[in-house]
């Protein structure tokens, strides 16, 4: 169940895209800035293969500039004993 | 069926419960990551928020995960710490943080926190009440000492123990058990810097400051990988290189690292050599009359020890060094032995490197600062190869002024504060030394305990303590933020000896470990902002930070479990203390040990203003550089630098020879092991391999070959080698052409990650002066599993 959270970047006059392009995609949340040019995507997926497919899907977002990972947390990652 | 259902029922409100805080704490971090990068920004469709430009509330604490000491501002959002910015008002690190500092609130919450104490009944570890474990600890601790004497028991800390944690473990168990069986595991790391110290100038810790980076112009790194074990300093170090044009860095190491790949110029040596290239450099500085006479004729005097000092390998080991006065000439005689051109041959360091040094350090128009750490001190002659790098700075003048610094940097977030000035070690007191009558009346005075209980003799350093324990000499041992069940060199032996049948281990910590592993009761402590608390860094500052958020269950700080325990001893008087203050009042107790201008401590209502304090603190005045007056309160002699720590006020060069490691390749065991850590983890990963990101990033151990090694042993980079030494064998995943890459015929292993545990390898030798162990040098052989 892994859950990350990134600051995405919108090309150029992009963020109204973006936002709609990022909450299209399943399991995102998306919160854009209302002062900058900044959007901070919540995506909380049920499964490691989920995960990968949607980590596919936003690497062929257009409107993304770039995307900067702020959190990780996987509970099947941790190596808890 | 009923009761199943609610357990069912309740599983899935806890799981929903614990998804949604992860998710609220992934959008308060990328919103706080967000307010930090562009000051003023808003999200006002994000409603739970309280201001739109963050969090609740940041409070500052000091990070926990090395001796650098950033200063960090911890988010909390509903009683949760969620997000870390570097701290913009704290001098170390400027804003700055390091990947482990940014994610190190996440190692509050991994799944399986320890929230319960447990005692082990019939061979199995079982939940009790944490009042119920500390009756236990405390009827355990009174039966042992009534059978077995006052030094059956001991307690084993931490250099990331509190100043509070470390002060009232020495408090009970020097003051009022009578017994100096306290030790912490900054003998395994730092032991060696304090002797050094000790022996070249009569006082611990760094005349410099982390300033010195602002003024050098050249940087020598002697053996120390700071891009990964300090990188917010070797930034600093970084920045000050672009910004101005006359500054170099020179990497002297055994293994090239990310520090030797971004340094101007990456000298290799062969393992424990750095001693003869050290006097090759000192050699060269008088052949080539570098040296500052005025310097060395006014503050410095000359010595030698004793020579083929040994190893400690075997049970009891003693050894007393003896200083004797030596001249000048006998130092430079001393010398001969040590042309470039015959080190050349010992150490591998081409003669022409060992004069380019030299000539650095004997320009006196350059300012230059060392820096070392592990290299250095986890050394079986730790404590010479320390003077010796004074050596070389106080020949040519070069300390105590901006840029001109001997700086031994500390690899745990309080092993100064806690262990070298608290004094948690066998021989040592919060100010002075068990064996010193004066010390012993200001302690006894202090504590309020007879003087008669503090006893003169030291008794166990850290390997001996493990070895009394496995003897049966030690019954009882309390850990305390530490896992030594990994750490120790020469794990098997320690290991087994924590589980013979009438040993009793009690553990305090946050997670499982290797160590609870072996517990008999395991108590449930607060981490880091859990709770109030002190750490001392590198550069002399004291850092405090105020308890930000709860500890989980019946978790409980370090501190206050020592206080718990001395209390159902019958030491209330010495343990008096409310749960509102007790911090404010063991700080202000404590500080009376240090008063004066050499050691002043700032007072507590200073400490929680700032982002640490240096001392010693004078009216209001930190001190950056000690032993100059222009800096230093404590100077009196009217000259320009006062050495005041040496009776004769002089530090002191040591003629101190090149003498062999404790094991070294042979035909059989033919690599060097070097061990050491990775900047994604912290130690032995118990807290940062609960992060996700940094667990991911490097998510298991691994043994780094030199290519040619690994071509010729027939193995590709994943390919499992197994490691065999005299003591132990592991087998593990190759990794070749990584970030590190050691010489031919040497091999290097991190030792965060438990499921390989390298200590069963390494070798219990230590320096005869210092007691601290050699993790970088002992003999093993591959094969290809
Ligand atoms: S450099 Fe050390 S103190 Fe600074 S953030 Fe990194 S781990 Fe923490």
């Amino acid at each position: 169940m892994p859950v990350f959270s990134y600051l995405a970047t919108p090309k150029r006059g992009a963020k109204t895209t973006l936002c709609v392009d990022l909450a299209a995609l399943p399991y995102c949340e998306v919160i854009p800035a209302d002062n900058q040019d900044l959007v901070v995507l919540i995506t909380d997926t049920p499964d490691e293969t989920k995960e990968k497919e949607l980590q596919k899907r936003l690497k062929s977002v257009q409107s993304l500039q770039s995307l900067s990972l702020t959190f990780g947390y996987d509970d099947h990652e941790q190596p808890g004993r | 069926m009923t009761t199943t259902n609610n357990q069912g029922d309740n599983e899935v409100t806890m799981k929903l419960n614990r998804r949604r805080f992860i998710r609220h704490a992934a959008t308060s971090s990328a919103i706080a990551t967000a307010g930090a990068l562009f000051p003023g920004i808003s999200f006002g469709s994000w409603p739970q928020l309280a201001n739109n430009s963050g969090l609740v509330s940041w409070q500052k604490a000091p990070c926990r995960f090395c001796g650098t000491g950033c200063g960090v501002l911890i988010g909390v959002s509903d009683g949760r710490a969620v997000a870390v910015k570097g701290d913009p008002n704290c001098s170390v690190n400027k804003g700055l943080c390091c990947m482990k500092g940014y994610h190190s609130v996440q190692a509050l919450y991994g799944k399986d926190r320890l929230t319960t104490a447990q005692v082990r009944k019939n061979g199995t570890l079982v939940e009790v009440p944490i009042q119920e474990a500390l009756d236990l600890i405390a009827d355990k601790l009174k039966t042992t000492r009534e059978l077995h004497g006052k030094d059956s028991v001991a307690i084993y800390g931490s250099g990331q123990w509190t100043i509070p944690d470390g002060y009232v473990a020495s408090k009970l168990f020097k003051g009022c058990l009578g017994t100096n069986n306290v030790e912490a595991n900054a003998r395994l790391c730092m032991a060696s810097a304090v002797t050094g110290f000790m022996t070249s100038f009569g006082l611990d810790e760094p005349m410099g400051c982390y300033e010195d980076m602002d003024h050098a112009n050249i940087f020598v790194t002697w053996g120390n990988n700071m891009a990964e074990m300090h990188p917010v300093l070797f930034s600093r170090m970084l920045a000050n290189r672009k910004r101005r044009t006359n500054v170099r860095i020179i990497d002297f190491a055994t293994r090239s690292t990310r520090t030797s790949q971004a340094a101007d110029k990456s000298i290799l040596f062969k393992p424990q050599t750095d001693l003869a290239v050290a006097n090759a450099i000192c050699y060269e500085i008088i052949n080539r009359d570098w040296v500052n006479w005025d310097f060395v004729n006014q503050h410095v005097s000359f010595h030698r020890g004793k020579t083929d000092i040994g190893y400690g390998t075997e049970d009891h080991f003693a050894f007393k060094d003896q200083a004797e006065a030596i001249s000048f000439e006998e130092y430079s005689r001393f010398l001969e032995d040590y042309t470039p051109e015959k080190v050349e041959k010992i150490s591998g360091v081409a003669a022409k490197d060992i004069k380019y040094l030299a000539a650095l350090y004997g320009d006196p128009a350059l300012k230059v600062t060392s820096f070392w750490c592990m290299g250095m001190n986890q050394h079986t002659r730790g404590t010479w190869i320390n003077n010796l790098v004074y050596n070389i700075h106080l020949l040519t003048g070069k300390i105590s002024t901006p840029g001109n610094s001997p700086f031994s940097l500390t690899g745990q977030p309080s092993a100064c504060g806690t262990v070298r000035e608290v004094g948690t070690l066998t021989h040592k007191l919060p100010h002075g030394v068990v064996m010193n009558q004066h010390h012993r009346e200001m302690a006894a005075g202090i504590w309020d305990v007879p003087l008669s209980n503090i006893d003169p003799k030291p008794s166990y350093h850290t390997v001996e303590m493990f070895r009394a324990l496995d003897r049966g000499d030690i019954k009882f041992i309390w850990i305390q933020v530490t896992n030594p069940m990994v750490t120790m060199p020469n794990l098997r032996r320690y290991r087994d000896g924590g589980l013979k049948g009438d040993r009793f281990v009690v553990v305090s910590d946050v997670y499982p470990t290797p160590t609870t592993d072996i517990a008999d009761v395991i108590l449930p402590a607060a981490m880091w902002v859990e709770q109030e608390g002190m750490f001392g860094n590198s550069e002399r500052r004291t850092q405090h930070f105020a308890q930000i958020v709860d500890p989980p269950g019946e978790a409980m700080s370090d501190t206050w479990q020592i206080i718990e325990v001395a209390r159902r001893l019958g030491f209330e008087q010495q343990f008096p203390w409310s749960k509102e203050d007790y911090i404010e009042k063991i700080w202000e107790e404590y500080r009376r040990f240090h008063a004066g201008p050499k050691h002043e401590m700032a007072p507590y209502s200073v400490l929680r203003e700032r982002s640490g304090v240096q001392w010693p603190y004078v009216n209001g005045r930190e001190t950056r550089w000690r032993f100059n007056p222009k800096y230093d309160p404590a100077c009196s002699n009217g000259k320009d630098f006062d050495f005041y720590g040496k009776k004769d006020n002089r530090a002191w060069i040591w003629a101190r020879p090149y003498e062999p490691a404790a094991e070294s390749p042979d035909n059989t065991y033919n690599f060097w092991l070097n061990t050491g850590r990775v900047i994604e983890h912290w130690h032995t990963g118990s807290m940062t391999r609960r992060i996700p990101v940094l667990h991911n990033a490097v998510p298991a151990a691994y043994v780094e070959l030199h290519p040619e090694d690994a071509a010729e042993l027939g193995v590709v980079n994943g390919e499992m080698v197994k490691i065999i030494s005299r003591r132990g064998e592991v087998t593990m995943p190759a990794q070749i052409q990584g970030r590190g890459v050691p010489v031919r015929g040497m091999v290097f292993v991190p030792f965060f990650d438990e499921s390989y545990l390298i200590n069963e390898l390494t070798l219990d030798a230590f320096c005869p002066i210092s007691k601290q162990p050699d993790y970088k040098k002992c003999a093993v052989r591959l094969e290809k599993a």
